[in-house]
């Protein structure tokens, strides 16, 4: 929908506020623009509806370069949210709200009934619509520096730190509520944030930004995943990666992958010796191509008086598994919601490749809460040992 | 005592023509104001717009204001010959400077980012003027055309000189008479009147016109509806 091609902004004085930017945005998509302060998001934005013109370069909108439009009807089809809200001290909301529309010759009564609505949208009463930007507080006032973006329904919205001066409560209901609009509506959003946790939420594309130029182009998950370089890091932040990291890691890397396992042909005497010499109550069963087929516990065993039996007649089979390669938030949320101590891990023949204990898994929570902690309060200790 | 008896006597014998004279000044300076209005009022818009003119027009409107008011009229009348045109003409030119400047201030002041949301909104020129900038620096505008209202008042007292009329020539005929203070007194009390009720009223108008009081009374306006 949208394409940057090499677009660079040199103001006046010689800043080059945006160096040779390459971006493609498709149609319906959430982009989040993020980076430091003075790093070019909001001239990146203002290129857009051209209230910043390019230096070098060109911008295309459904193929067509934007300077070759006309300015007026361009802006009038790009919602924009500015950074420092601006909303008009003199007109009531409902004529804040309605501009666009009125620009364009709708109705009044089409008005009225559209400032009514999005109203509705943000959960703000009705009777706000005849007040004054100044009698409505920040928060507020944001809210209706949002809907005016909205009001004549444009098909691309550019938002400058929408959210900015909300409370947290009050910004999380609106995000929630807005990717969802989003959504639904099909709109193509162009969002400005410094909040990581906010791009993380709302984006299907984050775009991180350092002095003019792009660092790293990807989904929440892939920037998580794979930080392009110790900026990206440092602006995602430890503990967030740390976490990101719990939530991106498989099973197979915190399995233990030396089982004790026996054989289902063996008898058992043989599998109570086994449980002796490694010291665990349970043993998982594999026939002889390795492929897993069930457990035997000690109890089992014990309620079985006859040990010349094979393992196969007694054992357990219906017995929950987890793929080597699932990942490790979806397995956690399993094994913590069953009660399990421990499941057996498999690969995708089925083949016995570890097993995932409790422990372990506490182990990885505990890392990613309170590793940090952990180093400070050592310190600590020793502080006072000394 | 003597000289309020005296007052009181002038405005019996003469009280048609001192009103006469009262409307003539009123005129004069109204139209003087009006006119710098029409042609300041734009000018200001104008620099306010392109800023590389502002410093040239400034300059020139303030140096208009520094000619002492004897010379300005002096000078015209050798252009324009005696009468009222030629007091009008200067009164338009001394109130150029607070027109033009009030207009160029106002304008200047409106939040850059309210513009730039008007502009982002897709307003054309003309809209951003006529629904954001003039109704925001309306009332800083109005309070340039009060200063210029008072400027013409006292301003247009001299204009008598030159063949204006006005009650600055009830003033004069005091001055070429022996014992004329009560005759000057008789045009100098209505002239001073003029200023304090234009200010006083101008003043009320340019609160009404600012934008906290615009709110208010739009709202009382629909709440009547
Ligand atoms: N009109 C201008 N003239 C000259 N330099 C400018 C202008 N606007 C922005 N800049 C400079 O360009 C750089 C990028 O500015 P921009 O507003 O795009 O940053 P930003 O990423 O939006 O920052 P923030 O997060 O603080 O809003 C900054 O160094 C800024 O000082
Ligand atoms: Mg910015």
């Amino acid at each position: 929908m949208l394409v940057f091609d090499n677009v660079s902004k040199v103001y006046a004085g010689g800043k080059r506020a945006v160096d040779n930017l390459n971006l493609e945005i498709g149609e319906g998509e959430f982009v989040c623009l993020i980076g430091p302060s003075g790093c070019g998001k909001t001239t990146t934005m203002k290129m857009i509806n051209r209230l910043v013109r390019p230096s070098e370069g060109k911008i295309l909108l459904n193929g067509e370069n934007l300077l070759d439009k006309n300015v007026v009807e361009l802006r009038r089809s790009i919602g924009y949210v500015i950074q420092q809200i601006g909303l008009f001290p003199h007109m009531t909301i409902r004529d804040n709200i309605a501009l666009v529309p009125r620009l364009k010759g709708t109705s009044v009564e089409e008005r009225n009934r559209r400032a009514e609505e999005l109203m509705d949208l943000v959960n703000m009463p009705k009777e706000f619509l005849d007040r004054y930007p100044h009698e409505l507080s920040g928060g507020q006032q944001q809210r209706i520096g949002v809907l005016r973006a909205l009001a004549s329904d444009p098909p691309l919205i550019l938002m400058d730190e929408p959210f900015g001066a909300l409370d947290p409560i009050t910004r999380d209901s609106l995000q929630a509520e807005f990717k969802h609009l989003q959504q639904t509506l099909g709109k193509t959003i162009i969002f400005v944030t410094h909040d990581m946790d906010e791009a993380l939420k709302l984006a299907d594309k984050i775009v991180i930004m350092r002095a003019g130029k792009i660092v790293q182009v990807g989904s929440p998950d892939e920037i998580l995943g794979s930080p392009a370089d110790e900026f990206v890091e440092d602006f995602i932040g430890k503990e967030r990666l740390a976490q990101a990291r719990q939530q991106l890691q498989t099973v197979g890397q915190i399995m233990n992958p030396d089982p004790v396992s026996v054989g289902m042909g063996e008898t058992l005497s043989q599998a109570v010796r086994v449980m002796r010499k490694r010291r665990v109550d349970s043993l998982l069963v594999t026939d002889g191509a390795g492929v897993f087929r069930g457990w035997v516990t000690v109890e089992m065993i014990d309620r079985h008086k006859n040990w010349d039996a094979a393992v196969a007649d007694i054992m357990e089979t219906d017995v929950p598994t987890v793929r080597a390669d699932t990942l490790l938030r979806d397995a956690t949320r399993n094994i913590l919601v069953r009660g399990l101590k421990y499941v057996p891990v498999v690969d995708e023949r089925k083949h016995l490749a570890g097993i995932l204990t409790r422990t372990s898994l506490v182990d990885v929570l505990y890392d990613s809460v309170w590793g940090d902690a952990e180093d400070e309060s050592s310190g600590l200790a020793d502080g006072e040992g000394a | 005592m003597e000289t309020i008896q005296e007052l009181w006597n002038y405005y019996q014998l003469n009280g048609s023509y001192v009103m006469e004279q009262f409307f003539r000044h009123f005129l004069m300076s109204a139209y003087g104001v009006l006119f710098a209005a029409v042609v300041g009022i734009p000018t200001g818009i104008l620099i306010a717009r392109y800023g590389k003119l502002s410093g040239w027009v400034l300059t020139a409107a303030n140096l208009i204001q520094t000619i002492p008011a004897l010379a300005m009229l002096a000078v015209l009348m050798l252009a324009m010959g005696l009468g009222a045109n030629t007091v009008v003409m200067s009164l338009f030119l001394y109130s150029l400077l607070p027109i033009i400047r009030n207009t160029y201030t106002g304008i200047r002041s409106v939040d850059s980012s309210i513009l730039e949301a008007g502009r982002a909104m897709g307003m054309t020129g003309s809209q951003r003027l006529f629904m954001v900038e003039l109704p925001l620096s309306l009332s800083v505008i109005m309070a340039g055309l009060r200063t210029a209202l008072i400027i013409a008042i006292g301003v247009a007292t001299i204009g008598a000189f030159i063949g204006g009329g006005g009650l600055g020539s009830i003033i004069i005929r005091g001055t070429n008479v022996t014992d004329g203070a009560a005759i000057i007194l008789a045009g100098a009390i209505p002239t001073a009147l003029m200023a304090v009720v234009a200010d006083v009223v101008m003043g009320w108008i340019e609160k009404a016109l600012s934008p906290a009081n615009q709110k208010r009374a739009a709202k009382a306006g629909t709440a009547n509806t």
